[in-house]
Parts: structure tokens; sequence; C-alpha cells
């Protein structure tokens, strides 16, 4: 029984009082950012990296997790209340729990986003602890074409679930490889990009790119729109408890969803966002006479898409860590963070560093359990926090990226490399250019370049090395396929259609 | 020729002047052979790539009509400017001014970037977060940050 020694270890980190300390933290956070719209995970993230070089690699991972499955409940929760998604992924959660609250039935949408999510958490829970094992051995295997072509999977994948243009996403991504190739080149020691500046020589920080992208980014764009009006429900949140019917309505969706968001999770790309929005429209499919219409506030329209999301948010740890390969930006994140601590990511950290390993899994548990447990009594006190005006909030925001990017070296010019990338995400926001895919980019660029120059190195110059070797030819052939299928006239129109009711 | 969206148009033109700059500034490092790939093997390779994808969106732009031109819109000049010169005065006042001047400056100034500035807030912000950010930095995770302007340290 391997898995249970395994996740035997995992729990004895993750309940090490530490670690305990900082998955509490992780979670507190992250449902704070949750709640909070315009501040999301990614900034957040960023926004801590810094403080993690004082921090052992186990927990501070084990707190950057908590932020990312915080921020899910804590986006569900203003979804509810308040009509505002705090999180994207909470985008669907607001077309029924709104009507449900509206109806004075906030509790009961609450309970059951929060229930499913738990179920789902717990699930996902599984799923990691049994399947990144073999996923691992899997990658043992993989040479350097391999790797190489399974990151053209990965970035394909990414862009063709994400929402826009195809094309623009794309070169988003080839963008953000090419701001990874300022550095020095790891097999001749040349300084590539640096325009003779010191500092260049070393690469630009990712904390840097994430957080004038999407820190400062993000402000400049809230900045820039006009105010919105809230309407909170704060006074009705009463009778928490569903009734019998809602669990009989709402059991089966969270069962559909967390089986739907686990699967969507691992796909690159996938994650939280799409799980849930695939789980809505099944629900509406597979609910044949729902005992409030959708859209009116059925409780089958909250408890599926939010245990997706989550069961989504718990599965895509898998390809990050087994492969060392994002996912998402929130995972890119986590893969710098790896590096940060001198971690090098990919299959061999289960073998590397087991506690940390198998300690993550088993904290998502615990963090799982206090997520619900806190947040179920607590929610007068996180909507209080919506009354918190938006000009108190970004100064703060401000203040703590400046002071995150200076200590990254004790040096001010990282200081000024992100007010450059401010402008640059606020021009991509503009232009309508997502900033995602070039995070992902930028993170696998460098690991991208090593194994495309090892794999010619070792075929000899010869090209179709990528397509002798099966796996690897699988892999791009997968990618392909991606492309063409989205392409597809009839699949491109549903596409369309289904990012314009996100927005 | 009529651009049918400005948003492609502008973005289509980026990402091919950003491309024809790294293939460009790759020339300068040794090219190499694909049996020996050099440092400038993969970034020539990729500004093309980026080069070629930004004429495909380009193109895009001035053939395929989109919804009502598909616009930037108004630039929010205030807060874009006054945010990058925040973050600007942050880098240069913090290693000569210490943490205690730098944070109340940076507050001030970036505050003026919204829409509404009443003095009693942003004063009850500079204290709370310059008090807030020294516990949390300076004596919590030990960074080393300057607190006081080396004027007064000597």
């Amino acid at each position: 029984m391997d898995l249970l020694n395994n996740l035997a270890l995992g729990f004895q980190t993750a309940l090490n009082l530490q670690n305990l300390a900082y998955a509490f933290f992780g979670t507190v956070l992250g449902t704070l950012i949750g709640v909070l719209p315009g501040l999301g995970p990614v900034a957040t993230i960023a926004m801590l990296l810094p403080s993690i070089y004082t921090l052992d690699a186990t927990p501070a991972l084990i707190m950057l997790a908590g932020i990312y499955y915080g921020a899910q409940y804590g986006g569900s929760t203003t979804a509810i209340l308040i009509n505002v998604p705090g999180e994207s992924s909470s985008v669907v959660t607001a077309i029924d729990g709104y009507q449900m609250a509206r109806r004075g039935r906030a509790g009961a949408a609450l309970a059951a986003a929060g229930l499913g999510s738990f179920f789902a958490g717990c699930v996902g829970t599984i799923i990691i602890a049994a399947f990144a094992p073999p996923l691992t051995e899997l990658a043992f295997k993989f040479g350097s074409a391999e790797y190489f072509s399974l990151m053209v999977l990965g970035l394909v994948g990414a862009v063709v679930l994400a929402s826009g243009s195809l094309v623009k996403a794309i070169s988003m991504i080839v963008l953000g490889l090419l701001l990874g190739q300022v550095n020095t080149d790891v097999i001749t020691g040349a300084a590539r990009f640096s325009f003779d500046i010191p500092e260049l020589t070393d690469g630009i920080g990712f904390v840097v790119i994430a957080m004038g992208i999407f820190g400062f980014g993000e402000i400049i764009a809230n900045l820039g729109q006009p105010e919105e009006q809230r309407e909170v429900f704060t006074k009705e949140v009463k009778g928490l408890w569903p009734t019998r019917e809602d669990f009989q309505d709402a059991w089966p969706s969270v069962l559909r969803g967390t089986a739907l968001g686990s699967i969507l999770g691992v796909l690159p790309g996938g994650g939280a966002l799409l799980a849930s929005f695939a789980s809505y429209t099944l629900e509406k499919k597979v609910v044949r006479n729902p005992r409030v219409p959708f859209g009116k506030g059925a409780i089958q329209g909250v408890a599926g898409p939010e245990s997706a999301n989550n069961a989504g948010a718990q599965t895509s740890f898998i390809p990050m860590l087994t492969l060392g390969i994002p996912p998402n930006a929130v995972m890119a994140l986590m893969v710098g963070a790896m590096t940060i601590k001198g971690i090098q990511p990919g299959p061999q950290v289960m073998t590397s560093n087991p506690e940390l390993f198998w300690g993550l899994i088993a904290s998502m548990w615990i963090g799982n359990l206090m997520l619900i447990v806190l947040n179920l009594p607590l929610i007068g006190i996180w909507i209080k926090l919506l009354t918190v005006p938006y000009r108190f909030l970004f100064p703060a925001i401000v203040v703590f990226c400046c002071i995150g990017t200076y200590s990254l070296n004790n040096n001010n010019f990282d200081v000024f490399m992100t007010a450059g990338f401010a402008l640059l995400g606020y021009i991509f926001y503009k232009l309508s250019c997502e900033p995602a895919p070039l995070l992902l980019g930028f993170i696998l660029g460098p690991m991208m370049e090593e194994n495309l120059r090892r794999a010619l190195l070792l075929a000899r110059g010869d090209w179709s090395t990528f397509l002798t070797r099966p796996l690897s030819a699988g892999l791009l052939i997968a990618a392909a396929l991606m492309i063409v299928v989205v392409m597809l006239p009839s699949i491109k129109h549903k596409r369309e259609e289904a990012f314009q009711e996100e927005a | 020729m009529k651009i049918k969206s400005q948003r492609d148009f502008w973005s289509g033109l980026m990402f091919l002047a950003i491309g024809v700059a790294f293939a460009w500034g790759a020339t300068d490092y040794s090219f190499g052979s694909s049996a020996r790939p050099g440092p400038a093997y993969f970034p020539f390779g990729l500004g093309i790539l980026l080069a070629l994808l930004g004429g495909l969106v380009l193109f895009k732009a001035l053939t395929l009509e989109s919804e009502g031109g598909d616009p930037i819109g108004a630039i929010a000049w205030r807060p874009l400017l006054i945010i990058i010169l925040a973050i600007t005065v942050f880098g240069l006042a913090l290693p000569r001014l210490g943490l205690s001047c730098t944070l109340p400056l940076t507050i001030v100034l970036s505050t003026l970037a919204g829409r509404e500035f009443h003095w009693r807030g942003v004063l009850v912000s500079c204290v709370l977060l310059t008090v807030g950010s020294w516990a949390l930095f300076i004596v919590g995770l030990k960074l080393t940050i300057p607190l006081w302007p080396i004027y007064f340290t000597g």
C-alpha cells in the first residue's frame, strides 16, 4: 500500500504546526483576495514570492497553493452575494447563485458551493495521490525530444482552451518564449539581448513580469474603468443549512461536476475556469426538470460548477508536480517558486523531495477542510470587506508590489523594469492580448530551448527526430490536432459563443 | 486600405516589430548549425515565427470585418502615467530615503491616480501601510531594506 504510506508521510508533514499555520494563512489570504474583485491569485502569489526567500520550500508552496484554492472559495462568495465574481472561475456561479440570493436563499447557495467544493477537493486530492506516481514514472522515460514536444503540446493546449483570438494567443506565447531568451546562454555562456546591462545577463525575473503585467497592469486597467454599482445582500444571509430537497437536487450535480472538473483540470490550459463553464453546460443538458429553472436560481447551477472548479484547481497540480509543466499562470508561478527555492521542477521532485511532494498534497485536503470550517461561519466578515473602497486598496497593492520587486535582488533595477512591464501590461489590455500565455511561454522558454538543442545535438542535427520517436510524434500530432479541431468552422463558432457568454 | 480591427492592427504591428527586433538582435550571436545549435539558433527562429504570426494578425485586421471596427477606446492616461511615475519614484527613493519616507511618498502619489483624494484617508493609509510594512518586511521577514534616509544615519 504505497499510496497509504505516501499519504501518511504527507499528513505527517502537513500536520506539522508550522505547515498548518502557513496553510491556514494561505487559505485565509486566498479567500480574502477571492472576495476582493480586482485582485487575483496571480498578482497575489507574485506579490508574495519575494517573501518565500526566508521560508523553507514546503511551507512556502503550501501557502501558495492555499492562496490558489482559497481564492476559488472566496470568488464564489462574492458571485453569489453581489453578482460580482471575484474570480473568473466563478462567473457561472453568479448566474444562479445570485438569483438564489435574491430569493433569500443565499445561505443555501453558499452552503451548496462550500460543501460541493469540499467534496470535490477531497476527491481531487485522492486523484493527485493516485495518479502522480505512474505519471512520474512515464515522465522518466522522456528524452529531450519528448520533453520538447510535451511543452509544445502544453503551450498549444493552454491557448486552444483559452479565450480570445487563437493567433494572438500563440503570438503571446512566442513573445513569452522570446523574453525568456534574455539571459546567458546555458551551453556557450554568451550573454544574449543584455545590451551590456549586467542585471539583464541573469535574465528578466519572472516576478518582475508577473507583477508588472498582472499586478500593475490590472490596477491601471481597473482605474480606467467607471466605478460599478454594487448591491450587497448582507442582512439576508440566514438559514445557512440547505433543505433536504436541496441536498437531493445538489448531490448528483456535485458528483458530475467533480468528475468533469478532475478530468479538465489535468489538461493543459484547463484548470478551474474551463471546468466551471463545462459543468454549467452539462448541468443544463442533464437536469431535465429542475425544481427551479436554470438562470432563476437552480441549486444545480451552483453546486455543479463550484465542485468542478475546485476539482479542476486541484488536479491542475498534476502536470506541474509530475512533469514540471505548468498548465496555467498560477502553476507557472508555483514552478517559479520551486526554482527560487532551488528545486528543479519535474518528475524527480517526488523522489528527491518526498516531504514537499506529499506534504503539499495532504495540505490541500487540510486546507479544504479549514476553508469549509472557516468560511461558512465567517461569511459576514468577508462581506464587510467588500465595503472597503478600491481607493484604499490599490495604493496598498502598489506599495507591496514595489517592496516585493525591490527585495528580489535588493536592487532598484528590478523596480524600474516592473514599471516598464506595467506599461506593457496596459498595452496588452488595450489591445485585448491575453497575458497568461506570455507568462507560460516565459517560464517554459529556457527549458524548451535546452531540450530542443540537446535533442538536435543527439540526433546530429536531424529535425525528423521529433517525428520518428513515437512518443514525441504522438505529442506533436496531438498538438496539431488540437489546433485543427479548434479551426473547424462549427467548433470555432461554438467556441466563440461560449466565450461570449463569459463576457 | 481600411483597418477593419484597430486592436488587431496594432497588436499585429507590435508582434511584427518585436519579432523582427529579436531576430535581428540574434544575428549578433553565433548561429551554429542544426547539429550544433548556437546561442542564436532558438531566438532567431522564434523571432521569425513571431514576425510571421504578427503579419497574420495584421492581415486579418485588414481583411476580416469586425464589429464596429473594434476600437482601442480611451486610454486611461492619468492612472497609467501616475502609477508608472509612482513605481519609478519608489525605485529612486528607497535606497536613498529609506522605507519610512518612500512609502508615504508612493502612497500619496499613487492615490492621485484614483478618482477621489481625501487627505484624511490618505494619511491613515500612509501610517497604517508604512508601520505595517516595517513590521512585516523588516521585522518579520528580515529583508534588508533601509528604514531611514541615508542622510540621517550617515
